[in-house]
């Protein structure tokens, strides 16, 4: 058994991070884990995308196309830029956020509309409004936690396996807002 | 601990190269920075028994690594593959040299070209310039090979190259860690036969490189480096074999686990015997390298044949699939991508380059560009950089605009450049244009950091890789040291400023330098306390404030501004394009 999960997102939004924290997750789980991430020029608002693959044995450390058994995006252009490397029973953790690309800022592209919906033809998705969510907790940049929190539901990992390496990775003085962050995530 | 009771840790590729390092007593190491190449040397300095810095460019590192390993010691330098072009020079003639202490070039490549302005493969480099190339494929033979390159390296008095591509330097997998086992230094003897490299003494060591180069390709053919993995795979009744390495190799286990594999962990010698022993067991022999056909030319020439390029593409990364489709013959049925917006990487809110760059788009100047996050000017909306070739060409390359056309010819034109790639090369540019008289204008784009590769210190930040505090070199004193006297300091953000200065100097008959400061908006303590907000019964929907093309800013559907306080940093140079006061700042 090896499964393939990957993280998509807009440079800054802490991919890396939910990259670590999944592999850590599995790593204690006993699995073989492999964690591939993108650095550099990418990382300026561009499109970002980490894979962490786990298992009895892993040997290549990227995701290919038709072979995600989960997509986690953190934002829904990005979803539905990745969404074919999903396999067909894979499933889709969409953070329900627009971020506009420097083409439809400058106003020579168009954002798609109703992404999600699209998608929801197509795909087993799962959206949450993370952001907002977020803001509620009071701290915006804890949404990738929500987002983790409801990605996790549909792994098969228990919610004490998930706080303790999320205690381990976030900075110490965060460890509480992104725990309450990760949970509201996984009980939506 | 793992259940085996061994101790092992999660590691990125580049932090195991690091341990690697550590553990084979390796003392001193220099680098530049270059994606995907930096963690080497931001982990391998926590490590107190190396020393690690940061030169001004890759041509100095591995000269500092170099003298290191002459005085005896084990050394290292780490550098993307385009900051080995820059130290050729050296790396050629340590060749003829070889060392006494074991010394190590890492150069990372990047197939897929994720933050470069080439593919270029530097298996050629070590070719051409006749030294050893090691290349690891997972996080744990990044760390073990580095032992085994400094043995290679003394052994065999040769400089290596250990090589590896951006898909192995930030790849984490588990790494067995073991103790650093410390060598004896060597004695360090006078001997110019081997470290004076001129004609007579080059000649002789000519023949001493060739001869060491053939014992180490015989000694290939019975390696820790290389092996091989037997297989049973049969394909339209013949059997198949890959001969392969580094990252490749993870998609041949993955796509064809059950086929006969020759692994190379040393490209360069490649070992003749193994490699025919290998071709006889196996029906069809598929070469499978990402990037030039290094392996395959040379498996090529000794008569053996073999598919390769002519099935794979010489660009990119490889991948399993390919494999599937290429060798297997299967039909995936791949969904297609949709077609959605391109999100390339852009100038961050807050950073001090676009306001620069508003400038002089806006004063419509061409701009010779450089290597940096800058080099992201020449994109749509601020269309600012019209050119980008290497580290420090803007300066030189607008030189040979105006000895081509002419100095009125420049006066429409400006060489921007970081701080950190002025001090890499572009000072030497800079000292040729002062030299030949020059009358353009360089606009210095002064961040106070190496920005792109993540924020590494360098000779003007005042502060070491070890985090030490040190004088800073002071630009308008070097540059006046120089001799050109036209220099002045202005707040990048101070758009009236900049647009007064750039205006008249670009029209003196005289040379001049512009140092545009104010840090990158990443580093810390750049955060504004306010952010901006639009004020909507201003707003006429000009869409001006748009042209900087800062992320947080949108337009809605009537036309109107809104602006993404999450992504906001506050620093108003979008107010500085609004002639209707309608945007405003607030506090955070």
């Amino acid at each position: 058994m090896t499964k393939s999960i990957m993280i998509v997102g807009v440079g800054g939004q802490g991919t890396l991070l939910t990259s670590r924290i999944l592999g850590g997750v599995m790593e204690n789980a006993g699995y073989k884990v492999k964690v591939s991430e993108v650095h550099g020029m990418a990382q300026r608002g561009g499109s970002v995308v980490t894979f962490v693959r786990y298992g009895d044995t892993v040997a290549e450390p990227i995701v290919e196309e038709g072979q995600a058994d989960v997509l986690i995006a953190f934002e829904r252009l990005e979803a539905m830029r990745y969404a074919h490397f999903l396999k067909a029973d894979g499933v889709l953790i969409v953070n329900d956020w627009r971020i506009d690309p420097i083409g439809v800022v400058t106003g020579a592209m168009k954002y798609p509309e109703h992404i999600i919906e699209d998608l929801e033809q197509q795909y087993q998705v799962y959206r949450v409004d993370a952001m907002h969510e977020a803001l509620k907790l009071g701290n915006s940049r804890v949404f990738n936690n929500i987002v983790l929190g409801l990605a996790a539901r549909h792994m098969d990992f228990t919610r004490e396996e998930w706080l303790k390496v999320i205690a381990e990775k976030v900075p110490p003085k965060t460890v509480e807002i992104n725990t309450k962050a990760f949970l509201a995530g996984y009980e939506q | 601990m793992s259940e085996t009771g061994k101790n092992t840790q999660m590691m990125l590729g580049n932090a195991a190269i690091a341990r690697g390092a550590w553990e084979a007593g390796v003392k001193v190491v220099s680098s530049y920075p270059g994606t995907p190449s930096t963690e080497i040397s931001e982990e391998v300095v926590k490590y107190d028994e190396v020393y690690a810095e940061w030169a001004p460019n890759e041509k100095v590192a591995s000269e500092v690594a170099i003298g290191a390993a002459i005085s005896g010691v084990r050394a290292m330098t780490c550098m993307k593959m385009v900051g080995l072009n820059v130290a050729s020079d050296p790396l050629y003639s340590i060749s003829y040299a070889g060392v006494n202490g074991g010394l190590v070039f890492v150069v990372a490549d990047d197939p897929g070209l994720y933050s470069s302005q080439n593919e270029q493969d530097t298996r050629r480099v070590a070719r051409a310039a006749v030294v050893p190339c090691i290349e690891p494929s997972d996080s744990q033979e990044a760390k073990e090979f580095v032992r085994l390159a400094y043995e290679v390296s003394e052994q065999f008095d040769r400089p290596v190259i250990y090589r590896t591509t951006t898909r192995l330097a930030h790849s984490q997998c588990d790494v067995e860690l073991c103790d650093r086992v410390e060598p004896e230094d060597r004695p360090y003897e006078r001997n110019i036969q081997k470290n004076v490299m001129m004609p007579a003494m080059a000649q002789k060591r000519h023949i001493v490189v060739e001869q060491k180069m053939n014992e180490l390709a015989e000694w290939a053919n019975d390696c820790p480096l290389n092996r091989v993995e037997p297989g049973t795979m049969v394909l339209n009744g013949k059997k198949i074999g890959f001969i392969t390495g580094g990252i490749p190799y993870q998609y041949v286990k993955e796509a064809c686990p059950d086929a006969a594999v020759l692994k190379l962990g040393m490209c360069n010698p490649l070992p003749r015997r193994l490699i025919e022993d290998f071709a006889k067991t196996v029906d069809e022999l598929y070469i499978f390298e990402e990037l030039e056909p290094v392996i395959e030319e040379q498996v090529r020439a000794w008569g053996i044949p073999c598919i390769g390029k002519d099935r794979f593409t010489i660009q990119g990364e490889y991948s399993a699939n390919m494999l599937r489709e290429k060798v297997l013959g299967q039909d995936l049925h791949l969904k297609a991508a949709a077609q959605v917006p391109p999100r390339p990487p852009i100038l961050c809110p807050g950073c001090p380059h676009r306001a620069t760059f508003s400038v002089i788009s806006k004063l419509r100047l061409h701009a010779a560009g450089d290597i940096g996050c800058y080099t992201l000017g020449a994109l749509a909306p601020l269309n600012a950089v019209d050119t980008t070739i290497c580290m420090g060409s803007s300066i030189s390359s607008l030189h040979g605009m105006e000895k081509a056309k002419g100095h009125d010819y420049v006066k429409n034109w400006v060489a921007v450049i970081g701080d950190s790639t002025f001090m890499h090369t572009g000072i030497n540019s800079l000292i040729n244009m002062f030299y030949n008289q020059s009358h353009a204008t360089v606009v210095i784009l002064d961040n106070r950091t190496t920005g792109m590769t993540g924020h590494q210190d360098h000779p003007a930040t005042g502060k070491t890789l070890k985090g030490e505090i040190v004088p800073a070199v002071n630009f308008p004193q070097l540059i006046r040291g120089i001799g050109i006297e036209n220099v002045q300091e202005v707040d990048a953000f101070d758009v009236e400023k900049l647009t007064k200065v750039l205006k008249e100097e670009t029209q003196k008959d005289e040379l001049s330098v512009i140092i545009a400061v104010a840090p990158c908006a990443l580093l810390k303590g750049q955060t504004h306390p306010y952010k901006v907000e639009p004020v909507p019964e201003k707003c006429v929907k000009c869409g001006a404030c748009l042209r900087i093309g800062c992320p947080a800013l949108t337009k809605a559907e009537d036309g109107s501004i809104m602006i993404d306080r999450t992504m906001c940093n506050g620093c108003g140079l979008c107010m500085s394009q609004c002639r209707f006061s309608a945007l405003e700042r607030v506090k955070a």
